[in-house]
């Protein structure tokens, strides 16, 4: 799914781009981009794979997708955070965390 | 986890399906464009921007593919995908399937059969009548007595007049009438019904009208008839002026005012009404004159509508209530009296209620058929499961989850018991009015029993057909839970015959099919010793060289006066024909429909105590009516034609009744007192069957027709002739006495007395049906067993042979296994049956429920099937070639 050195929990994918849409509606090549900036070039999501998630997303209605227009006047597809998704996301956010956490603190102390 | 939410938006997808393809297309050129010109931004040339980008995507094709699936149910992709699966291997293995197909459309398809005859009798009784969920029958009840009275008008109503939970409320009393019909006379059915009976059950006669208000009202002051389609196009030719002609009934002119619409039979289980009257004219056809305004005339069959919502109980609490008023108000008719809604398929009245327990049987019957039909499917997929255990661990091999392979074993389930339920419905629509061939008509008028296949009837046929599947499913998915990889790659080795292990539960479902068809078969044992006890009970009259027939003067208009000289002068003709030995009216033939006259009565020496008060029923009878009915006297005199209206009034009593009221003294030339008047005993006559084979001895007396005169009755001849050697020549002597007048059917008093043991016969016959085909599957399943036990044991038995062992050791070592699991069913059987027949005990005369003959029967027949499902597979068992099975290892 990712095409990455780091192996990536699963599930990430879905937080990625549910955290990326949290500041505002982003089409499909904008979200690619900011988690590939965003990770410092750590993480490229497979663009193959993007779309059928981002479905997968509408599908579970975490996410709203309608056509606009792009920064360059184009016609995009943009994808909007809902209210259910929203929810989601600090959920799945806090859930990431306290594996991270946990993760963490057992690499330390054992 | 799926959420409805997702349910709801993949809905959605489907209808958005077409934009989807075109909507992907746009966003991926749009991200491949976008990126392109990120590319080239940063100096890459365009043709190579673009070419480096759709590179970088990869397949478009895939991402749609997959961005499509998102969207789909797989279960159902997958659900598809085992159809197809399963409908090749049924493809593959034609024998198996139809057998399987075979066993479950019978089963089945009795299930549904009953089940439409249950929906068209019992449930939803009145084709074309509307609200059949709410409608309710009325009876009357008495405190502390277990048997209905009917309701009088007055009480019908006050009811109707002060409810207020009922939509509407509806007289239907069912009557007859005789119609001539060219040569012959034929009884016809018809109802005496309240004005608004046409409204208040929802139909709407094709011509004319139905009743107008107030015409249920006045001693015979509406002589107006509504007509039958089936009447209209039969006896009427379809006349469309119809509207406005007379025809007489009973006597009576009356005029035609409407046809009903085709497909309406009126309201009563088991008889197609053939017209209907306003109650008005009651006393046309109902004996005892004018009722209307007579509390204390109890005559009328009733239904009541509960409005929607309201439950029975409510209704009931409402009705009582009324009934309670009403036991105040009129203490003298109505004390210790309440009224009762009963549900239709309970309805007291007709033919439901004595349906009722015959359809609960047969519901159980059928459903053990079922069972028996699912087991033996379910051993050929046990079977077939094992051949498919090397199929089956590939595919878990493979990775396939157990969950997966369940889901093709349960599919496969699936869609046998589809085809089977396919089967049975067709079987069902077969035979869905085939419960009327099992009661014969009676004055050529046979009964009306229509079965119904409708939503209700498919619905559960559904449910029956899923618990099958699921049966059938679970067998070979417990084998398949069992499943171990490592052995089962291995092939399996050959088993032995008389081992154990894994066999057991091939073995078990066939001794569970043993078992419910040894039930099955001890209960038409049971019923069958009591029919015959029934046909060799003596009924105490001669069944032979009597005949029986009668000319309806009621529906030809005569007065008494008329009937009188008309009666006397046939009777001289008909004893004058060559062969009759003598013949004699009487108002009732024995064992017949309708019901003898009864009155309380009081006798001299008989004390009676407060609260008796002894009635006994009679029967209005000519000179010489015990001779020829060949009823023997045991002292004293019959009647002569000297006993008439102005000689001393006499009786002639039976032995009970001389028994019961003069204990032991001979009453003769004692007096008896009948409706107020006195009588002198003049005979004492053997006891015989009045109404019913299966009655116990009761006190019944005779009276001279003359001293006691009704139009109405039969006629009893005494001859050697056939019926149909005498017919024509009575009906030549009936029109040479009137020319509007007709015969009677001709039958002979055998007859009728088959025709009262009809209900005995006809639950031997479905009981028979139902347990020979338990029989004959039981016996399939034990061949299969038997079969492919000897298939896979050709090792052993080729050893056994080459050992030294006879054909007839190996005979013995296969039969003896089928007799063992045989036995084992018989005796499971045999302790269910010893519970289970005593549901039986209302349909056995003279048989106790555990009648050993009965259990012998049964063993019997179960041992003779076993010897002939086991001969096949032992007698190829006798074949093996002891060389190849030895070298196929």
């Amino acid at each position: 799914m990712l095409k990455n050195e780091t192996q990536l929990l699963p599930g990430t994918l879905f937080l990625l781009i549910l955290k990326s849409l949290a500041r505002g509606p982003l089409h499909g090549y904008a979200i690619a981009k900011r988690i590939k900036n965003a990770s410092g070039d750590g993480l490229e999501i497979e663009d193959g794979s993007l779309y059928p998630a981002l479905n997968r997303l509408l599908v579970k209605g975490w996410v709203h997708a309608e056509w606009g227009t792009s920064e360059n006047n184009r016609r995009a597809r943009f994808y909007r955070l809902t209210a259910e998704g929203r929810k989601q996301l600090h959920a799945e956010a806090r859930d990431f965390e306290k594996l991270v956490k946990s993760i963490q603190l057992v690499m330390r102390t054992v | 986890m799926p959420t409805l939410r997702e349910f709801l938006n993949r809905l959605l997808f489907f209808r958005r399906g077409a934009h989807f393809d075109r909507e992907m297309h746009d966003e991926v050129q749009f991200h491949i464009e976008e990126r392109a010109a990120e590319l080239e931004d940063r100096g890459v040339s365009k043709d190579e921007a673009l070419r480096r980008a759709r590179a970088e995507f990869g397949s478009v094709q895939l991402a749609r593919e997959d961005s499509r699936e998102v969207w789909q149910f797989q279960w159902l992709e997958h659900l598809l995908m085992d159809l197809r699966v399963g409908l090749r291997m049924l493809w593959r293995s034609p024998g198996f399937s139809a057998l399987a197909i075979l066993c479950l459309t019978l089963g089945i398809g009795a299930n549904a059969a009953v089940f439409s005859w249950v929906e068209g009798i019992l449930f939803r009784p009145y084709p074309a009548v509307v609200h059949q969920e709410r409608l309710m029958a009325l009876s009357g009840i008495s405190r502390g007595e277990t048997g209905i009275t009917l309701l009088s008008w007055p009480d019908y109503l006050d009811l109707q007049r002060n409810s207020t939970l009922f939509d509407a409320f509806f007289v239907s009393k069912i009557t007859g009438t005789t119609l001539s019909i060219g040569e012959r006379a034929e009884r016809t059915i018809g109802s005496i019904v309240s004005a608004n009976y046409f409204d208040a059950v929802g139909v709407h006669p094709i011509l004319g009208r139905g009743f107008l208000a107030g015409e249920d009202a006045g001693s015979s002051a509406h002589p107006v008839t509504v007509i039958s389609y089936q009447l209209w196009q039969g006896r009427f030719k379809g006349d469309p002026q119809i509207i406005g002609k007379t025809q007489r009934l009973n006597g009576v002119t009356h005029t035609i005012v409407g046809v009903a619409p085709q497909g309406f039979y009126g309201t009563f289980v088991g008889w197609a009404m053939q017209f209907w009257v306003p109650a008005s004219m009651e006393e046309i056809f109902e004996s005892g004159g004018y009722k209307l305004e007579d509390r204390n005339a109890r005559w009328i069959e009733s239904y009541a509508r509960l409005k929607p919502g309201v439950t029975a109980v409510q209704a009931q609490q409402e009705i009582s209530a009324l009934a309670g008023r009403l036991e105040h108000d009129y203490p003298v008719t109505n004390r210790g009296r309440s009224v009762r809604l009963w549900p239709l398929w309970e309805t007291p009245f007709n033919n439901a209620g004595t349906l009722l327990p015959t359809l609960g049987i047969m519901l159980a019957v059928v459903l053990c058929v079922l069972l028996i039909a699912c087991a033996n499917v379910g051993n050929l997929l046990l079977v077939r499961s094992l051949a498919r255990r090397h199929e089956m661990s590939v595919r878990a091999a493979l990775g396939a989850g157990r969950a997966r392979l369940l889901k093709q074993l349960l599919t496969e389930g699936l869609l046998l018991s589809l085809l089977g339920a396919c089967g049975g419905l067709l079987v069902a629509h077969w035979c869905r009015h085939a419960l009327v061939l099992l009661f014969p008509a009676r004055g050529g008028v046979s009964m009306y029993l229509p079965g119904d296949i409708d939503w209700r009837v498919l619905g559960v046929t559904s449910v029956v057909s899923l618990l099958a599947t699921l049966l059938l499913g679970v067998v070979p998915a417990i084998q398949t839970s069992k499943l171990n990889l490592a052995t089962a790659l291995r092939t399996e080795m050959g088993g032995v015959v008389g081992g154990h292990g894994k066999s057991w539960m091939r073995s078990s479902l066939v001794v569970v099919q043993v078992s419910l068809s040894f039930v099955l078969l001890v209960g038409t044992g049971l019923l069958i010793k009591s029919l015959e006890k029934i046909r060799n009970t003596n009924p105490g009259f001669a069944t032979h060289r009597v005949l029986l027939t009668a000319v309806d003067l009621v529906s030809a208009g005569y007065s008494a006066q008329q009937a009188k000289t008309f009666q006397d002068e046939l009777l001289e003709r008909v004893t004058a024909l060559p062969g009759v030995e003598s013949a004699a009216f009487a108002r009732m033939a024995p064992l017949d429909f309708g019901s003898y006259s009864s009155s309380p009565i009081a006798v001299d020496t008989y004390n009676v105590l407060p609260e008796e008060q002894p009635t006994v029923e009679y029967n209005e009878v000519g000179p010489g009516y015990l001779a020829t009915l060949g009823i023997p006297l045991v002292s004293g005199r019959e009647f002569t034609r000297a006993d008439n209206e102005s000689a001393a009034l006499v009786a002639i009593v039976n032995e009970t009744m001389a028994a019961q009221f003069w204990k032991g003294k001979n009453p003769i030339g004692e007096r008896v007192q009948v409706k107020g008047r006195w009588l002198t005993v003049v005979g004492v006559a053997k006891d015989c069957k009045y109404q019913s084979m299966r009655e116990l001895p009761m006190p019944f007396f005779y009276v001279p027709r003359r001293q006691n005169f009704t139009i109405g009755g039969g006629l009893n001849i005494r001859t050697p002739l056939a019926p149909q050697e005498l017919a024509s020549a009575l009906g030549r002597e009936i029109h040479s006495l009137d020319g509007n007048l007709a015969l009677y059917e001709v039958i002979t008093l055998q007859e009728q007395l088959d025709r009262s043991t009809a209900s005995q016969k006809a639950a031997v016959t479905l009981l028979g049906v139902l347990g020979g085909l338990a029989l004959l599957l039981a016996a399939i399943g034990l061949y299969g067993v038997m079969s492919y036990a000897v298939s896979q044991s050709a090792r052993e038995l080729g050893l056994r042979m080459a050992l030294g062992a006879r054909a007839s050791d190996l005979l013995r070592l296969v039969i003896s296994r089928g007799l063992a699991l045989t036995l084992g069913g018989v005796a499971l059987g045999a302790a269910a049956a010893l519970g289970l027949t005593r549901l039986l005990v209302n349909y056995l005369y003279g048989v106790s429920p555990r009648d050993p003959q009965a259990f012998g029967f049964a063993f019997v027949v179960m041992l003779a099937a076993t010897l002939a499902a086991c001969f096949l597979p032992a007698w190829r068992a006798t074949r093996t070639d002891p060389m190849r099975a030895l070298r196929d290892e």
